[in-house]
């Protein structure tokens, strides 16, 4: 019943989705502006029929109704109820729904905002938005529907999984669901869908933006970056924790000891965050100095793709992956949208070429707007190398006929160099002035760094016999650290001396009344953390292994553990836990207990290896339960990893969130600036306020 | 007047684009020349069992990767060296094949419970993978050693009864 409501409001929502965008669209092109205020009504409405089938699936999977086939794949009696609702972004049904209605979300909010200054743009941006929405709703609908239940078609020992009862079908209830995949249940990957979600369809608000830009010709001017700023801002702000979130979990849960593995899934989604990343960049040259604009357009344009192009990866799994969504049918249908909104888009922006011309020209290597070109192009280059490692065994197989992957090692080769250089560049570009910068100037600005860092890390490098790599990395991350903090003491002297200041008040003053700017930097100085926990993680992880009695030790960088006994128990959730109690001594002083696991999952028969870790700012303990004696219970095997500073990977991340915040939050101006408000009236077209 | 103002524009614009040519032109090239270098280097052929079965002597010490379906009654873990030995059987790599196989969990099914598919013994050191059970589909990556096994470095599993389409009714009994 409950089910039947909500399959009846998507199939509203797939109608309501195509009349919006014909509406918008159509209003647009013949200036009928009552179809597009009514496209504007229609494209809220989605986002309302879209809630009604989430609240739907939501209750099925609560109140477990197992004559939905999706209910069954991904909950199940066991299952807590925290699981159930989360399930629905656990599996390809659920999750493609929950795409559309975040997406949904943002065209209704998009929907309802003021338009007084830039409603020439409106109808596109509408129609654009609901076109994408609409592919999403319409996958739902016809290839992923979460409400089709299953049937039995006699003569056959296959169950059907669909909304309508094939001929002679019979419905068919099993006893209990499959519940949710064990791996899956962790605060990570449990955050990692919506947040990154919530990032890849905040990308879709400034991209159609940006075609209707190109459409009505507003590209001339540049109101529609300014318009999109927080847009964008808070996209990528999600797509980063998303990706945080995604790497933390491996940490956790996948228990070899890192966080990123090249994965074509995780690929996936760290490609829109680059292209996203120097979209960021670009648009202040833009907005700045009128420059860079074929950039900023291109670069919207392909996170949009990529975007669409990391959701086909995830969903379908096309690429083998260790995330294991095996493929479907949603290939062919993702293939031919990607392909229409490729063509489409860049047909559009060679048409309107003209409106992006360039306000000045570039004047010198020494200028910011030239570190911001060469950035542009770094962050471009890695993603051609991202995507070209990524469907590498796809594009081999086509050609040769054989399949030839490259593993880790190659994204570790090419991208290393050039995210070193993209850091150092973030490290200087804030020095250099627009236009021209004398070098001498710049010299002065970055002699003391520069001596600073190269002092440490030479020391440092020889001092503990590292990998030249190693040590430039540290050179690196010290040189770009401090040309960061020292923007910040300028700031702040400056306040302290002009307005007789307190160093914290001035601090806290500088960064409140330019937001944009010192939000900016803090997220360059989280980058610069995380820099340090990859470094850690690259070149100075160590790790040991041993069968341990009870009572006998192994040790690693200055830690022993000693195995103190094995103990089993039923957990939450339906599984089996053994449990091994390791004492953690650092020389010979007792430092704490620590609890390494391995869950069973009875109904899947899975086995989960938990780690646990002891953190500490130089580096993690991570201990692995791997193996143990399965009668006496006295002896067990440990796996441990010394995982050097990790945990600047983690604090960097929060720090990125807070600094991203700061940028995004609105000064009183904009307050007044933007209105929620839902007038319709407002639109209707007035003669000669000049768009 | 106003040509030779245009002229000198002229003049000093087109080294300076020249300069932005040339630099754009540098880190293409360096960009393409570690893409292809990188390539080449990490290139690993992605082979099925009954491929690498073939092809034997001719792979030498190069890195290869290889799916197959993993055989349950020959897995073996010794906790005390984390020695892990396990036999793939052969099936088929392309995914229309697997398709028409019936998906993955059928075509894991067949090729396990078929005798004349061709075979390969795994090793691999280290804890045992969560995944690794009867009827996976493994991935390894690793070399071929003179002795007929293969030494992985890295072991992949996926469990398609878990995330596949698989009728959930049998799944729970099915593991």
């Amino acid at each position: 019943m409950i089910a039947d409501i909500g399959m009846l409001s998507l199939t509203m929502a797939l109608l309501l989705a195509v009349y919006t965008a014909t509406a918008a669209l159509y209003g647009g092109w013949k200036g009928r502006w009552t179809w597009v205020e009514s496209a504007r009504n229609a494209s809220v409405m989605i986002f309302f029929m879209l809630t009604i089938s989430v609240v739907a699936v939501v209750y099925s999977l609560v109140r477990l109704d197992l004559s939905l086939a999706y209910v069954s794949e991904v909950s199940s009696r066991a299952t807590s109820l925290f699981l159930r609702v989360t399930a629905l972004w656990g599996g390809q049904r659920g999750s493609i729904l929950f795409w559309a209605w975040l997406m949904s979300a943002f065209l209704a909010a998009v929907a309802i905002r003021k338009w007084d200054t830039d409603r020439v743009l409106m109808p596109y941006v509408i129609g654009v938005a609901t076109l994408t929405t609409g592919f999403f709703i319409w996958l739902v609908v016809f290839v992923a529907n979460p409400f089709a239940r299953m049937w039995v078609v006699p003569g056959s020992d296959e169950i059907v999984k669909a909304v309508l009862p094939p001929r002679g079908a019979t419905p068919f209830i099993p006893v209990d669901g499959q519940g949710l995949n064990p791996l899956l249940r962790h605060f990570g990957m449990i955050g990692h869908p919506p947040t990154a979600y919530v990032g890849f369809t905040g990308f879709v608000i400034p991209y159609a933006f940006a075609v209707a830009a190109l459409i009505t010709g507003q590209s001339r001017s540049d109101a529609w970056i300014r318009t999109t700023r927080r847009w964008t801002l808070v996209a990528w702000l999600f797509l980063s924790i998303g990706l945080l979130l995604g790497g933390r979990w491996a940490y956790d849960v996948l228990g070899w000891g890192g966080f990123w593995g090249w994965d074509p899934v995780e690929n996936a989604m760290l490609m829109p965050w680059l292209t996203g990343t120097a979209f960021l960049h670009s648009v202040m040259i833009t907005e700045k100095r009128g420059m860079l604009k074929v950039w900023s357009v291109v670069l919207i344009i392909l996170t949009y793709l990529l975007v669409i192009f990391g959701t086909f990866i995830t969903r379908t799994g096309l690429v083998s992956s260790v995330h294991a969504f095996a493929k479907s049918s949603l290939g062919l249908p993702f293939f031919v949208f990607i392909g229409i909104m490729f063509l489409g888009s860049f047909t559009l922006l060679l048409k309107r070429l003209d409106t992006l011309r360039s306000e000045h020209e570039m004047e010198s290597f020494l200028s910011r707007e030239a570190v911001f070109l060469f950035q542009n192009m770094l962050f471009l280059a890695i993603t051609v190398a991202v995507f070209w490692g990524t469907v590498f065994p796809m594009i081999s197989e086509l050609v040769t006929g054989e399949r030839i992957t490259v593993g880790p090692p190659y994204f570790d080769k090419v991208t290393g160099p050039m995210f070193a250089a993209l850091v150092l560049l973030m490290g200087v570009a804030p020095l250099f002035a627009w236009r021209k910068q004398a070098a001498r100037t710049l010299g002065k600005a970055l002699w003391g760094p520069f001596a600073v860092a190269t002092l440490i890390a030479v020391v440092l490098g020889f001092w503990q016999r590292m990998h030249p790599a190693a040590a430039f990395g540290i050179w690196l991350v010290i040189f770009v650290a401090l040309t960061t903090l020292l923007e910040f003491w300028k700031g702040m002297k400056a306040r302290m001396t002009v307005r007789k200041e307190h160093p914290l008040e001035a601090l806290v003053n500088l960064i409140a009344r330019n937001r944009r700017r010192y939000g900016g930097y803090i997220v360059h100085l989280a980058v610069v953390m995380m820099a340090l926990g990859v470094i850690g993680d690259g070149y100075f992880q160590k790790e040991t292994q041993a069968p341990l009695r009870v009572g006998q030790t192994l040790s690693l960088q200055g830690y022993t553990i000693r195995f103190d006994g094995l103990r089993q128990y039923m957990g939450s959730d339906g599984r089996e836990v053994l449990e091994a109690q390791v004492s953690l001594f650092k020389g010979d002083e007792f430092v704490r207990v620590l609890r390494p696991r391995r869950d069973y999952f009875i109904v899947q028969q899975q086995p989960v290896t938990i780690p646990a870790t002891h953190t500490t700012l130089a580096g993690d303990v991570y201990v692995l339960l791997v193996g143990w004696e399965e009668i006496t219970a006295s002896s067990a095997t440990f796996k441990i990893y010394w995982n050097p500073l990790i945990i600047w990977m983690w604090s960097g991340g929060i720090m990125l969130i807070v600094g991203t915040l700061i940028a995004w939050w609105p000064t009183r101006a904009a307050r007044r600036e933007v209105s929620y408000v839902l007038r319709p009236g407002a639109m209707r077209p007035q003669p000669s306020s000049g768009g | 007047m106003t040509t030779q103002v245009a002229v000198n524009t002229t003049a000093r614009a087109f080294p300076k684009r020249w300069k932005f040519l040339v630099g754009t032109l540098v880190i293409l090239a360096a960009v393409l020349y570690l893409i292809v270098t990188a390539t080449t280097e990490n290139a690993q052929y992605y082979l099925t069992v009954e491929e690498v079965v073939e092809r034997q002597t001719a792979l030498g010490d190069r890195i290869i990767r290889v799916s197959g379906a993993v055989v349950g009654e020959t897995i073996r873990y010794d906790p005390q060296t984390l020695e892990l030995t396990f036999t793939i059987a052969h099936m088929p790599g392309d995914p229309s094949e697997i398709d028409e196989a019936g998906g993955l969990a059928a075509a894991i099914r067949a090729a396990v419970n078929n005798p004349d598919a061709p075979r390969l013994r795994i090793y691999y050191k280290g804890p045992k993978p969560d995944l690794l059970r009867p009827e996976a589909a493994a991935i390894v990556t690793g070399r071929l050693g003179e002795d007929g096994v293969f030494y992985a470095d890295e072991v992949l599993f996926k469990c398609p009864t878990r995330y596949d389409e698989a009728p959930p009714a049998g799944a729970a009994q099915e593991g």
